[in-house]
């Protein structure tokens, strides 16, 4: 693979690199004809440790002992995160058919007209649900921002 | 019935868009990676609708207020299990399966465990799970043009299919995708508005003419009602009734007055039954009697309790194996795309499933007669007449009709697009557009024959079966080939094997077997607790008995899945596989392929 520091991956939607210099505007006509406008690629402003972090990535495609270790690493953060989370979602909505088979009075509280088996089951869960998938994304991409820095430094 | 030319100019108008939509979509659709993966341009939003609209079929859109009006509050599981398949999904399968680059489920068990024979046994599976999946969308819409139009089943069922196969062959995913996206929008609106104006006017009935649904008693007819049924039903009562009947009842032809005490009677297809005002309703056996223990949860013992956990185990975790949603994640650019995707997803699902629990309880006050004949997943269909017998009341229903339309084709649409695209990618000719239009031809054919031949099941049965043999199939696959290196293709096909068997034996013996009680019965009706852990423990203990065939570049794979995006280890399947053939190139967005 050509793993130089010119084709390490941007790979992000377009918008989010920045644009080019006055080149940009010259290259485009040059290349109108044929293709449709190319994304240039622009090297980002730390270009400090970049040599290393090619170095890491290669060593991680080759499977050296550190590399092994880094990715074990990632992946036992990541399946911990989701577990516990999954385990979060167990212990308050899906304790609920218990709860409501042991306590059958549960079932029959009311607020104001409603039961408050029915706000339980037919609203709350839905809210309950993103917030935990909001945690978990903030928790996973956080695992990742980690492993990045890992390996670029 | 008769004709409601309301409801029938929704659906008219609900095709129409459809269909101009999908024209409009596929003017830009030529090469393979259009068809299949829609370019991988649609944005993290639309993807979401998309996912959404292709989602919520018939069984969510009908099912959940039918199930909500015949067993309560214990029904609510459905839509929760329904959303929450996506956290799992979000939090277990959606970025890794996007950055392994597979871009159908087969192609994911090829890649990750290196053998082709798996890959051929996962494409059998997805064939089951579409077919079985595509079949009450299809019923679902006979139901729909039936019950508006009082035109035979199987109308409504070729014009679904005739439109879903135009929309396909014009554009494929690309069009669909935006079909899709569109009709999330149309359900929404078209379940929200009329649940809102509804909620509405039963609210502004002073109380006193207000029914009651948690007293202890069953619910009762608010006028005189007429009702026909149109198949053979046993029915059950509460407390003794006294109605005229005109027709067979328990075997014995009967014209005039009848006298119900007690226990069940078996009332034959095109029976008419005549009740007054203010009388008790009899309904169909396994629906819930009385509204006290019909708004109680958990109130039917341990075998209720076994089918929640149950049911929350297929829903759960079946939303991970559905191949149709699995095959849009593909669209999504990375893995991080896919994860905001189905964060999006969650939000969407969540919000729409908060109305059709307004039309199951309001039904249960104004159209209890479905009751009567088990047709309940009518009820979002009939509400709005039966309460407002105005304008508005024909006009939410038309609006109802166009959207309960618009939940059987994008559901049927996605379906075809997957099963066809799996066909025409997995078998030798490998991957023209040509063949793709001949397996979508193939992949509607199929389940219209089976929707014509069979129509009993309800609509959130069939759709709660397939979820149950997706959770014992492609769950453990998913979940065990992204987070455990020690997988082996044999594990993998044994667990598939065994897990999706029993399944599907149990949906078998459900629908054509002797009738079941007790226990037997709950387990056959929803197995998921039993066979996806079995499905589990198979997969692992077989994996640990083949150890010496853990395939040797599963490091490699395991990066790939889960190093960030930014380190660029994605590599596109299908770039290699169908690499020089008119896929245009995308520069910057992905690493070119790379000879090996």
């Amino acid at each position: 693979m050509s793993a130089t520091g010119e084709d390490l991956p941007s790979a992000g939607p377009a918008g989010r690199v920045p644009a080019g210099g006055p080149s940009r505007a010259s290259r485009r006509t040059r290349r109108d004809r044929t293709t449709p406008p190319r994304r240039v690629r622009v090297v980002l402003a730390d270009r400090r440790g970049k040599r290393r972090a090619v170095r890491t990535i290669v060593e991680l495609e080759e499977q050296t002992s550190v590399g092994e270790a880094l990715v074990r690493s990632l992946v036992r953060a990541q399946l911990r995160t989701a577990l516990l989370l999954t385990l979060t979602t167990l212990g308050t909505i899906g304790i609920l058919p218990l709860l409501f088979f042991w306590l059958p009075e549960l079932g029959a509280w009311t607020v104001g007209d409603v039961k408050i088996s029915w706000i339980l089951l037919g609203a709350a869960p839905f809210p309950a649900m993103l917030v935990v998938g909001l945690v978990y994304q903030w928790r996973a991409e956080r695992h990742e921002r980690d492993f990045i820095d890992m390996v670029e430094n | 019935m008769q004709l409601n030319p309301w409801a029938l100019s929704g659906i008219v108008v609900m095709a129409v868009v459809t269909f101009a939509v999908g024209v409009y979509g596929s003017r830009s659709a030529h090469t393979t990676s259009d068809f299949l993966v829609a370019r991988r341009l649609v944005n993290a939003e639309r993807n979401a609708a998309a996912i959404s609209g292709e989602y919520l079929s018939a069984a969510s859109f009908l099912g959940v207020a039918g199930l909500v009006l015949r067993d309560g509050v214990d029904g609510l599981w459905y839509p929760i299990g329904f959303a929450g398949g996506y956290l799992l999904l979000l939090m277990f399968v959606a970025a890794p399966l996007r950055r392994s680059g597979a871009y159908t489920l087969p192609d994911f068990s090829e890649a990750r465990l290196g053998s082709v024979g798996l890959r051929k046994l996962t494409a059998l599976v997805v064939l089951v799970i579409g077919s079985l999946y595509v079949v009450p969308q299809f019923q679902g819409a006979g139901l729909t043009l039936s019950t508006v139009t009082g035109l035979p089943n199987e109308v409504g069922v070729a014009l679904v299919a005739l439109v879903v196969l135009v929309n396909v062959f014009g554009g494929g995913l690309r069009a669909v995708t935006l079909v899709q996206a569109m009709q999330y929008w149309v359900k929404l609106f078209a379940i929200s508005l009329p649940a809102f104006l509804l909620f509405t006017a039963f609210l502004s009935t002073p109380s006193a003419d207000r029914g009651e649904l948690v007293a202890d008693m069953p619910p009762r007819f608010e006028r005189d009602t007429t009702v026909t049924v149109e198949t053979d039903v046993v029915l059950t009562v509460a407390r003794p009734v006294l109605l005229r009947a005109e027709g067979t009842v328990n075997g014995a032809p009967v014209s005039g007055a009848v006298y119900w005490a007690g226990d069940r009677h078996t009332v034959a297809a095109g029976t008419e039954l005549r009740f007054t005002a203010g009388s008790d309703v009899p309904v169909v056996e396994g629906a819930v009697a009385d509204n006290s223990s019909w708004a109680q949860p958990q109130d039917r013992g341990p075998q209720g309790l076994f089918h929640t956990y149950s049911l929350i185990f297929a829903t759960f975790l079946g939303t991970m194996g559905l191949p149709h949603v699995l095959m849009r994640f593909y669209t999504n650019p990375t893995g991080h795309a896919a994860r905001r995707t189905t964060l999006f997803v969650l939000a969407m699902l969540g919000l729409f499933y908060l109305f059709p629990t307004v039309f199951g309880a309001l039904s249960r006050l104004y159209v209890p007669e479905l009751l009567v004949t088990g047709d309940t997943d009518a009820a979002v269909l009939l509400l709005p007449t039966a309460m407002l017998d105005n304008w508005l009341g024909k006009l939410l229903g038309a609006i109802t009709a166009a959207g309960a339309f618009a939940a059987f084709l994008s559901t049927s649409a996605g379906l075809v697009v997957c099963v066809a695209g799996v066909l025409s990618t997995d078998l030798p000719s490998g991957g023209q557009v040509r063949d793709f239009r001949l397996w979508t031809l193939v992949a509607t054919a199929i389940p219209l024959a089976v929707a014509m031949g069979f129509s009993s099941l309800s609509l959130s049965q069939t759709v709660g079966l397939v979820f149950a043999v997706a959770a014992s199939t492609f769950c453990p696959l998913l979940l065990l080939g992204i987070w455990w290196r020690g997988l082996t293709a044999w594990g993998a096909g044994c667990g598939i094997v065994l897990g999706g068997g029993l399944s599907v034996l149990a949906a078998v013996l459900t629908e054509w077997g002797p009738p079941m009680d007790g226990w037997l019965g709950v387990l056959l009706v929803q197995p998921a607790l039993v066979t996806v852990p079995l499905a589990f423990a198979t997969m692992i203990t077989v994996s640990r008995l083949t150890k010496d065939r853990v395939p040797l570049d599963v490091a490699r794979i395991m990066l790939r899945m889960h190093a960030p995006d930014r380190l660029g280890f994605i590599r596109d399947r299908d770039v290699e596989r169908f690499g020089g053939q008119g896929g245009q190139r995308r520069p910057g967005r992905h690493r070119a392929p790379e000879p090996d």
